[in-house]
């Protein structure tokens, strides 16, 4: 279990780079390279992370990193694995870094492909719960209520569930993070890593521009969305559920803050009624109820794999 | 050991790549280019091409993986037909623009809707303008020197370009030839291993296509560009040193056939060109001054080699498998205008044959012959584009 | 740190770009309010480091942070995040 100041000081993500401040995201790719380190290739498609690498002839990126085409992250890292291994370079550790969009939507196909091929290399997708490059458009990892520019009045249906989509596919490894709990989420890419096969980490990532808040306050919505409940930390290893503090005590209803709280610091949510916020409850509570009877569950893997 | 096989031009382009020793194939099958997978596939399974081969979800990833792999270092090969290589439009975009030398076999097939699965150029000819190297095959050991030769071509630092090797669905992809496969001593003298402008290195970091400004953009397709008229100069070479070590060349970038007194020169793609030889035989004995120049390679388009021909001829038809809709045939449209700036030429005339795999044989191009050779006695072409075989 | 091409001739065959402090510009300049610290209040304890999204936070030898100011975009994170307060959102001045 490393600490904050074991961590290494050198960095990855160089400053100066294009993110809007407070960028939820960029915590997370700071943190990414502070769990592997350099001896990575990082594929990134059409997302955020394209521009925050700044103009051409710079980058902020001082990790080797192939842009691609929007829906394909997975296609390329299929193609960099292939390759290494020819090469006989397979200690290079690939990563591929996608946004919500590029992961849910038009990258769904790709990433299936891939996974269900076993391509060896961890899929990070940075969940800002929208289409952040191209202004805040909505996507299917967009949640229930939340106003994007294409959903103005609100979202009328549910965000994708796309951890448990892909543990469907029965890869070794799901988990979900925040960079708000940066050492659960650096152990987790840390656990990814030492993983032969398809690994999936999904990360929320706050996003001041996007969802309207002010920028000081990222973190702590991420900490909001894990203590309401409203984004569980969680494993799948091998097909077996494990909660990860804090979330793994929040199975008690009660200790779940009530998700006004973190409704009331966001723009986005200032559409929601009571009505709504009763129903996005429910939701909730329903989810939980799912992820207790999956955590408590004595024949391990069995709920996921092969039964769903 | 050279030996020859008899064998579809499909299974060809497997051997070809077998013996390019290309590293990682990302494929996808599409009729009719399905038995090009299915025997590389036997070949890695068997442990005869040491190669990575990986069962893509889709055409579009197919030319993504291939891309990353190439970016990481190693020679890579795919094949397609029709849907399958519009599905990967934008990244043949991405691929020439990454500059990497990635070879691609087309199995020619018309596009839909409605479906069809017979041959036309209307799948390759609508991508012309991505940046890709086209060459196009007039029988099955043409495919696979052709193959060779695109590799060295490609991997040319003058180059760095990907290219497709297009071949016509069924007429040639499932017809069983002859094909010399030469030694593979000879071909590893004749290709060594790969080259790319770049590769992804963990000891030197960068990273590929982030944001280009107006600032920057424009030179880098400039240096496309140069690269494509580079590629113009080469293949000519290319053609000939391999002529020279293993006895098949074809002409550089236009096979010309008989044209040295032809005053009518009959322009094709594909096949068609051994058709076209064949009618300009029956024609010259009854004392027709024609000829034949099969467009070998389409892009680069072979200006110089069309001037030539223009010089020294009274009319030239070109003979299109492909439309443009709203305008003309492809290879008429070029050809038109390689001479346009010329103070004096010849007739042009353009006829659209072949389209959904409907036959081209030798006697429909003697139809196109004697006709042109009519307007050219004239001195008119009394039908800028002209459908042959059209149901009425 | 690889040279900026100035001719054609110099630019890579495909646009390949060398990881640079400040790619866009010195982005300080995006700030309206400065974070300051106060020393004496500072505990060490890292955590205004580990959060800054633009690594614009240093951790000297005595893991105290120091703030780089041409590069801090002023987004207030580590003054929110930080336990012992120390650290305040004041006004730049023009």
């Amino acid at each position: 279990m490393v600490t904050i100041k074991e961590l290494p000081k050198e960095e990855y993500l160089l400053k100066g780079h294009a993110a809007c401040a407070g960028c939820g995201s960029s915590i997370a790719l700071r943190l990414l390279f502070k769990a592997l380190g350099n001896k990575i290739i990082l594929i990134v498609p059409a997302c955020c992370t394209t521009v925050i690498q700044g103009p051409y002839p710079y980058t902020s990126s001082a990790v080797p990193l192939l842009n691609i085409l929007f829906e394909s992250t997975a296609a390329a890292a299929s193609g960099i694995v292939a390759a290494l291994r020819q090469r006989k370079m397979e200690d290079i550790t690939v990563v591929g870094w996608a946004g919500d969009g590029g992961t849910v939507d038009i990258g769904v196909q790709a990433l299936s492909g891939a996974a269900e091929r076993e391509t060896n290399f961890i899929y990070i997708c940075y969940d800002n719960e929208a289409y952040g490059n191209t202004g805040m458009q909505r996507s299917g990892a967009t949640p229930y209520g939340a106003w994007t520019t294409t959903t103005p009045s609100g979202k009328k249906e549910r965000k994708k569930d796309m951890p448990l989509i892909m543990a469907a596919h029965r890869i070794p490894y799901v988990a979900t993070a925040c960079p708000s709990y940066p050492i659960d989420l650096i152990n987790k890419i840390r656990k990814a890593k030492e993983i032969k096969g398809t690994k999936y980490i999904h990360i929320l990532a706050p996003c001041p521009t996007g969802w309207r808040y002010d920028n000081s306050k990222t973190v702590e919505l991420g900490r909001l969305a894990v203590q309401t409940g409203l984004w569980a930390l969680y494993e799948i290893e091998y097909g077996k559920f494990k909660l990860n503090p804090p979330s793994d005590r929040l199975i008690d209803k009660a200790k779940r803050k009530p998700i006004r709280e973190y409704f009331a610091l966001q723009g986005r949510f200032r559409s929601l009624t009571d009505e709504d916020i009763e129903r996005i409850q429910r939701w909730v509570d329903e989810d939980w109820e799912q992820y207790s009877k999956l955590a408590s569950d004595c024949v391990s893997g069995a709920l996921l794999h092969g039964k769903i | 050991m050279a030996q020859t096989i008899i064998d579809t031009a499909n299974h060809i382009a497997g051997y070809a790549a077998k013996a390019a020793r290309v590293k990682v194939v990302a494929a996808y099958p599409i009729t009719p280019q399905t038995t090009i997978v299915e025997k590389i596939a036997e070949f890695v399974d068997k442990g005869e091409m040491e190669s990575e081969y990986i069962r893509v979800e889709s055409e579009h990833s197919a030319m993504v993986a291939c891309i990353a792999a190439a970016a990481t270092g190693v020679r890579t090969f795919t094949a397609t037909s029709a849907h399958g290589l519009a599905l990967m439009h934008e990244a043949l975009h991405w691929a020439s623009g990454s500059r990497l030398p990635i070879v691609m076999a087309v199995v020619n097939r018309a596009m839909g809707a409605p479906w069809s699965i017979w041959p036309d150029f209307s799948d390759s000819l609508s991508q012309r303008d991505t940046g890709w190297i086209q060459f196009y095959c007039a029988d099955n050991q043409e495919v696979f020197d052709t193959i060779i030769q695109a590799y060295k071509l490609c991997e040319d630092e003058r180059v760095f370009l990907p290219a497709m090797i297009c071949l016509e669905g069924f007429i040639l992809s499932h017809t069983y030839m002859p094909v010399k496969i030469p030694d593979q001593k000879g071909i590893d003298e004749f290709l060594p291993s790969y080259k790319a402008g770049w590769v992804l290195d963990v000891n030197s970091p960068f990273s590929h296509a982030n944001l280009v400004s107006p600032e920057w953009y424009m030179e880098f397709r400039y240096m496309i560009q140069e690269a494509m008229e580079n590629a113009k100069r080469l293949i000519p070479q290319i053609d000939k040193e391999y002529g020279k070590r293993f006895g098949f060349e074809y002409g550089g970038l236009v096979e010309k056939y008989k044209c040295e007194d032809a005053d009518l020169i009959l322009l094709t793609m594909g096949t068609m060109g051994s058709d076209a030889k064949i009618a300009v035989n029956n024609l010259r004995k009854n004392g027709v001054k024609v000829g034949s120049a099969r467009v070998r390679v389409y892009r680069p388009f072979p200006v110089e080699e069309i001037r030539k021909l223009a010089a020294q001829a009274k009319m030239l038809t070109t003979i299109d498998r492909h439309i443009s809709f709203g305008m003309e045939g492809f290879l008429a449209t070029d050809v038109k205008a390689s001479i346009a700036c010329e103070k004096e030429h010849p007739l042009v005339a353009g006829f659209i044959a072949g389209l959904g795999g409907r036959d081209v044989s030798a006697g429909t191009i003697e139809k196109i012959a004697k006709k042109s050779l009519k307007w050219m006695q004239i001195g008119r072409v009394e039908k800028e584009t002209e459908w042959v075989d059209l149901r009425e | 740190m690889k040279s900026v091409p100035k001719t054609r001739k110099e630019m890579p065959p495909t646009a390949l770009s060398y990881p640079t402090v400040g790619s866009m510009g010195k982005t300080g300049s995006w700030r309206t309010f400065r974070p300051e610290i106060d020393y004496s209040k500072c505990t060490r304890c890292t955590i205004c480091w580990v959060y800054c999204p633009d690594a614009a936070i240093t951790r000297q030898e005595d893991d105290s942070p120091k703030i780089d100011y041409d590069y801090c975009k002023g987004c207030g994170i580590c003054a929110n995040e930080c336990p012992v307060k120390a650290i305040t959102m004041r006004r730049e001045e023009e």
